[in-house]
């Protein structure tokens, strides 16, 4: 159920002063130090914000992933940047959200709580050297044995690893050369960590360093049926529950990219309004107020195109639906918020450059925007092929 | 024993003032609680969780939007609320607004079930600083304003009202009227969970003539001051910048205090 619009301000008023409470030169500081936001990661625990998507029973609000956007959107772009959706997409969307839809009553009682009380961090482990923009290629696999399963594998950029008691890991049970059809022999299990046959090492990264993306190596980690998410009868059908991860996550990458365009721009608006160069605010040179103009006004179309795919999401619409507006939102707010920042650090000069100035971090945070979660090719391939029906290059 | 909180929906601080003519244009304008009634409602929520106050009422007088300040300070904490509204009410100034305030307190069994009746300060909005001090003298009570600490003890409080250059500490009889400033507490913002508990709480409406107020009493007739226009702080002049050797400086900065500034 959603938040009634009135009680939804209340809400997005919290985010924003939580976004508040904490000036920017924190996150230059945590990303400088490379350190884990720990007194915003309790702010946002304590106001409820893992649990937007997690039914009462467990302790959560049971909202809708509309109120999830909108607060994620609020905290980026009230100072926040990529941060605002960072945590909250590794722990809510890779943990929670697939828990909630797919989860057995076991799964749900064991992380549901712990994840809404900030005890249980979560990752999602799917990227692997061989297979990035290509999942159906992973090479991880999880071999029956008479207990259950051993899996092997390694995987790389792996957010929040490093801290994470939970992990959403992607895996193979039947060879892609065995199967007809690629989808089939995906199965997700849930496992917990740290382990000691899962060994996690951070990869030195351009920005968002108050989290490390890691490498991760899976040797003989043995896992049974119930570690399955849903149970024994979701094996090889991890596929399905897959999209309802990945598109949600291109929901909230939207948030962050329009969270930090909205936030360059504002900065950049104040600072155009008062320096001055040759006598009068450099804001009133028209070459340099189209091009924020431009991305606000392409930003705010975005922001409409993942409202539209919160909606399918949260009336339970047909899963092509919501991969089509997911795509299209994040191409979108990537080009525009990337577009913004770069204008914001050019309206800066040299002072853009700058690292107490801010833009240089949130260029470094929207870069990765149109790598991951999905590169912005992808993510035009699937509006090319599935959506527009043209014939595709690769299989 | 119990406390109540009168609060007044206010334009958010970071509301660009714009006016139509000599009016105020209020299309753009997205209201808060007023903050120094934030201070008021935690006190009184702080109260409450210390085990010293029962209940928690609010009471806000103005259009529906005074519904949202009163949803927030059930979000915060508050257990249930007051909402009077009516059409006459447009245009009531500061006397009007206190003695429809007093009617609802008494419909809700005034001072025989309230004894804490905490108030912003101020509201950003209209500034008037009087609202808290003529509902004290309306109910025949004392008010202490301006407060930064409030402690009660039976049916004494002790409040620590600021004063220039320092504090003025009060042993009050309840019950009291105190009007919170900054410093009183730091308000919390309302979690997920408390928005989710404040939308079962319940909210009262009255119009005045509930209240058995006819309306001549209230709105632009029953007042005795009215607006009458709205104009914009003039536009800040950039600094001077005075530069030079010391004594040149000092020099000359004197003479601008004398001749510009006309302030020595
Ligand atoms: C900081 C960071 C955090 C990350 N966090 C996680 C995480 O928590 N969990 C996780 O599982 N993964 C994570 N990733 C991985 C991320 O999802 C992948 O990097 C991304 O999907 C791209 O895969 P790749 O890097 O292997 O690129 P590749 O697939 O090798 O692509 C290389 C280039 O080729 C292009 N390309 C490939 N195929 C086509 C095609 N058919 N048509 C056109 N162009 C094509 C791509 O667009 C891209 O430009 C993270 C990555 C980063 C950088």
């Amino acid at each position: 159920m959603s938040c009634e619009k009135e009680y939804r301000s209340i809400l997005l008023d919290t985010a924003k002063k939580i976004a508040k409470k904490y000036p920017l030169e924190y996150w230059m500081e945590k990303d400088e130090k490379c350190e884990f936001a720990e007194e915003f990661w309790k702010d946002i625990v304590d106001a409820g914000f893992l649990g937007i998507l997690v039914p009462e029973e467990y302790g959560g609000s049971n909202l809708t992933m509309e109120d999830l956007y909108l607060v994620i959107r609020t905290l980026c772009e009230n100072g926040c940047g990529m941060a605002g959706n960072w945590y909250i997409c590794l722990t809510e969307v890779f943990g929670a959200l697939p828990i909630v839809k797919f989860g057995t009553e076991e799964q749900k009682k064991k992380y549901l709580p712990g994840i809404v009380d900030g005890k249980i961090e979560f990752c999602m482990a799917l990227t692997e050297p061989n297979a990035g923009s290509n999942t159906f290629r992973i090479e991880t696999f999880a071999s029956k044995t008479e207990k259950g399963f051993v899996v092997n594998g390694t995987k790389v950029f792996i957010s929040g690893a490093d801290r994470a008691k939970g992990m959403l890991l992607v895996t193979r049970t039947k060879k892609l050369s065995e199967v007809e059809n690629k989808t089939d022999g995906i199965t997700l299990f849930l496992v917990d960590l740290p382990n000691p046959r899962v060994k996690v090492s951070p990869i030195s990264k351009h920005g968002i360093n108050y989290s490390h993306s890691c490498e991760v190596c899976i040797e003989d980690l043995e896992l049974t049926e119930n570690d399955i998410l849903g149970g024994p009868q979701s094996l090889h059908k991890g596929w399905k529950q897959l999209i309802y991860v990945l598109d949600p996550e291109r929901i909230v990458f939207t948030a962050a990219a329009i969270g930090i365009g909205m936030l360059a721009i504002k900065k950049a608006v104040e600072y155009a309004s008062t320096r001055k160069v040759f006598g009068e605010p450099i804001g009133s040179y028209q070459s340099l107020q189209h091009p924020l103009a431009e991305s606000y006004a392409h930003l705010e179309c975005a922001n409409l195109m993942a409202l539209e795919a919160c909606r399918v999401f949260d009336s339970n619409g047909n899963y092509r639906e919501l991969a089509r507006a997911s795509n299209i939102a994040k191409v979108v707010a990537v080009e525009a918020a990337t577009r913004a920042v770069y204008w914001a650090m050019q309206i800066h000069g040299g002072y853009g450059y700058a690292k107490e100035y801010h833009v240089e971090r949130w260029w470094r945070e929207i870069n990765l925007i149109r790598l991951a979660p999905v590169t912005q090719q992808m993510a035009l391939n699937y509006i090319a092929s599935n959506v527009l029906g043209l014939p595709r290059g690769y299989k | 024993m119990k406390a109540v909180c009168f609060v007044k929906s206010v334009p958010d601080t970071e509301t660009r003032v714009r006016l139509t003519g000599n009016r105020l244009d209020k299309s753009e304008i997205k209201y808060i609680l007023n903050p120094y009634c934030e201070f008021a409602v935690e006190e009184a929520v702080r109260k409450k969780e210390a085990g010293i106050v029962d209940e928690v009422l609010v009471i806000s007088m103005g259009p529906s939007r005074a519904q949202e300040a009163i949803r927030s300070a059930l979000a915060i904490g508050a257990d249930r609320g007051v909402h009077i509204e009516d059409d006459n009410l447009d245009g009531s100034d500061a006397i009007v607004t206190a003695r429809v305030l007093v009617e609802a307190f008494k419909k809700e069994g005034g001072l025989d079930n309230y004894q804490i009746l905490l108030f912003g300060l101020r509201a950003i909005d209209g500034d008037t600083w009087s609202v808290p001090s003529m509902i004290a003298e309306l109910l025949g009570i004392p008010a202490v304003t301006n407060i930064v600490k409030l402690d009660i003890n039976g049916n004494k409080a002790i409040a620590i009202r600021m004063v220039e250059g320092g504090e003025e500490v009060f042993e009050v009889e309840l019950p009291c009227v105190f009007a919170a400033r900054k410093g009183l507490n730091e308000p919390r913002y309302p979690s997920l969970p408390s928005i989710m508990k404040a939308k079962k709480k319940p909210i009262t409406r009255y119009t005045i003539s509930d209240l058995g107020i006819p309306s001549d009493a209230v709105g632009k007739v029953g007042s005795f001051t009215e607006v009458l226009e709205y104009t914009l702080p003039p536009q800040r002049q950039a600094g001077k910048k005075v530069e030079g050797e010391p004594e040149q400086v000092v020099e000359e900065l004197i003479k601008f205090l004398r001749e510009v500034a006309n302030i020595i």
